[in-house]
Parts: structure tokens; sequence; C-alpha cells
């Protein structure tokens, strides 16, 4: 192969920063799809595995057509199961939030709330992507998204506002994952696609963080006060970077993860069923 | 754990201008939970376009044991069928 075949619809300085935003947000799915995977037996009740056993079924679903196009975009022939299973943890690029273990329930669901609310707004706003392929993507991801965020804010409020159990558990859990949504509230390297109207919106950190704020409150859940500035509207001078999961830096958890997820391609390469 | 949320029946109406139909029942915490699990249980296929969730506990339901005084007397009532009206040609269907 001499060199990328590049999309004709596709403006070629745009290419790089396109196709790492593709697989930023496929693994973002893909990630929390496999984590969510692993809880399903687990949940308090019968129906409440099928909601997420569903929910991990729809961020599959998104992943796979986020890697299919990142395939074209990079024009090297891959498909969607070489993003998912040929590359490493280092070269994942998902947030670290999703790759945090699933804990006790109060600990998936806080998890799966800070991460819904980032997606619905992140699909409302690539719904305006000049991205056409991206564009349609958003707007079947979003009605998904907005029925996942409905499912986990309810839960959130549910618990927050529950028992003095489950009021405590769930403050430990927003406690505990607080840390990793700054991943959330900006992503790095992505003016290029601002600019060009491919990522419309640069602002979904700061809508993610008035749906939460608004929640907890409902919830009567406290933010930690100590963290909460890295999260804020901040110029990015106060925000560590190098550190971003987007950035491909990750915790000692998303390892095992991908080594459960990949093993059996890895052991059987090519095979179908 | 199960057994611990309540039980809710849910109907569901499967188009426009049908009626809601009993489809199942769901353990839920409270209605709108209830409402999310039938969503994911009963409607996974495009079932439906609505749907309604009653806790189980406000059914109130007739007691098997009655069937003979609620529902045995009917049965030699043939006049309450309209098998012996004769029907007017105009009528194609009835």
């Amino acid at each position: 192969m001499t060199g990328p075949d590049l999309l004709p619809s596709l403006q070629p300085s745009l290419q790089p920063s396109l196709l790492t935003h593709l697989l930023r947000q496929g693994d973002r799915a893909l990630v929390l799809a496999q984590r969510l995977g692993q809880v399903i037996t687990h949940a308090p009740e019968l129906e409440e595995d099928m909601a997420i056993a569903n929910i991990s079924l729809d961020l599959i679903g998104q992943a796979r057509h986020l890697y299919t196009y990142a395939g074209e975009v990079e024009g090297l022939g891959h498909d969607e199961n070489h993003f998912a299973y040929w590359r490493s943890a280092e070269e994942f690029l998902n947030p670290q939030l999703v790759e945090q273990p699933n804990g006790d329930f109060a600990v998936t669901i806080v998890r799966q709330f800070f991460h819904d609310a980032y997606a619905l707004h992140y699909w409302e706003s690539m719904e305006a992507s000049s991205d056409a392929t991206l564009a349609a993507l958003a707007a079947r991801a979003r009605k998904e998204t907005a029925f996942h965020l409905r499912h986990s804010q309810g839960w959130v409020v549910r618990l927050g506002d529950g028992t003095d159990e489950s009021h405590r558990r769930a403050q430990l859990a927003i406690d505990s994952l607080w840390r990793f949504t700054s991943d959330l509230a900006s992503i790095p390297d992505e003016t290029e696609l601002h600019d060009s109207g491919v990522v419309p919106d640069s602002e979904v950190g700061e809508r993610w963080r008035d749906t939460v704020v608004a929640a907890l409150a409902d919830a009567t859940l406290d933010i930690p006060a100590s963290t909460s500035t890295s999260t804020g509207t901040s110029t990015g001078a106060g925000t560590d970077m190098a550190s971003s999961g987007w950035q491909g830096h990750h915790s000692s958890h998303l390892g095992p993860l991908l080594e459960e997820l990949q093993a059996l391609t890895r052991a059987h390469p090519g095979a179908e069923w | 754990m199960t057994g611990s949320w309540p039980m809710w029946e849910v109907f569901v109406r499967a188009r426009r201008g049908v009626d809601h139909v009993h489809f199942g029942s769901v353990h839920a915490a409270d209605g709108e939970s209830a409402l999310q699990a039938a969503r994911d249980l009963f409607t996974r296929r495009q079932e439906g376009v609505s749907i309604w969730v009653v806790r189980s506990s406000d059914v109130v339901a007739s007691d098997p044991d009655d069937e003979a005084e609620l529902f045995e007397p009917a049965a030699d009532k043939d006049y309450r069928f309209p098998t012996h009206y004769e029907l007017p040609a105009e009528v194609d269907h009835m």
C-alpha cells in the first residue's frame, strides 16, 4: 500500500484530527460497553440487568459506526474490528472515566450518569456537524443516549434522595469518580474540527457541567469541593492535559479490560461464526 | 434480592387506534423505573407506541373460587346473544 486512500469528501488537512476524533468517541463507547457487560447478572434485579445490557448494546452499535467511518477516513483498508481488537491500551483514546471498575451499583450508575450527560450533549451538538456521516449517526445516537441518561439520572436521584445508605453510597461514588470527569470538560487539540464545523460545539463540557450540577442538586448530592474547579469553564491552563484519556493516558484498569475484550480474536485471528 | 421491588403490570398499545393490551409484568422501584423496564422488555421489536404501567397491588381481581356465582349464570341465557335477530340484507358484516 502506497498511502492512505483519502475520502473525496474530506478536506485532507482535517484527516488526522477527524480520525483521532472518531477513535476517541468510538473508544469511549466501546470501553464503557465492555464494562457494562461485566455488570450483567450482578444488577439488583433482572429488569436492571436488561436495562444495562440494552445500554451496552446501544454503545457497541455506536462504536461500530464510529470505527467503520474511522476506517474510511484513515484510508488504509481497516474495518471496525481492527480498531476494536488490534490496538493496545496506549492506543485507546477513551476518557478515563469509562474504564473505571464497576464497583457497587452506585458507582456503576454514577459513572453512567457522568458519561450519559456528556454523550447526550455531544450527540445533540453533532447533529449540526458539517460532516454528513457524523450528523446522520448523531441523529440516531442522540435518541438512544437520551434514554440512557433518563435511566442513569433517574437512578442518581433515586439513590441520592433515597435511604441514608443509598445516599451515602451515591456520594462515595461521586467522590471517587469526580477526578475522572476532567476529561469530559474539554477535548484537547480539536480546534481545527471546531473551526471547520465538523465538531460544531466546543462547549459540550460547559453543558455537561450544567446538567450534572442540576441533577446532583435534585439528588441532594454534593459536588466535591476540592476538585470542582478542574471541570469548570477553565481556559485549559488549570486542567492537566498530560493525564487526559483522550490523549491515550490511562489508569491501570484499561489493560485488563482490553485483554478480556480482545483475547478471543487474538487467539483465533480471522475466525468467523 | 429478587422480590425486593414491587411488581407492575404492563399494558402496551401496539399502534394508534387500538387498545392497550396486557403484555406481562416487571419488578421496579417506582413507576418511572417500571416504564423504562417495560420499554426494554416488551418493545424491543417495535411492538408498541404507548405503555401503561399499573402497580400490581392496585389491581382488584376476581377470585377464581367465585367462578360459579360470577360467570356460570350467563351460560343458559342465550337471549343475550344476537343469534336470533334477522339481519337486514344491507348489513354485510356484523
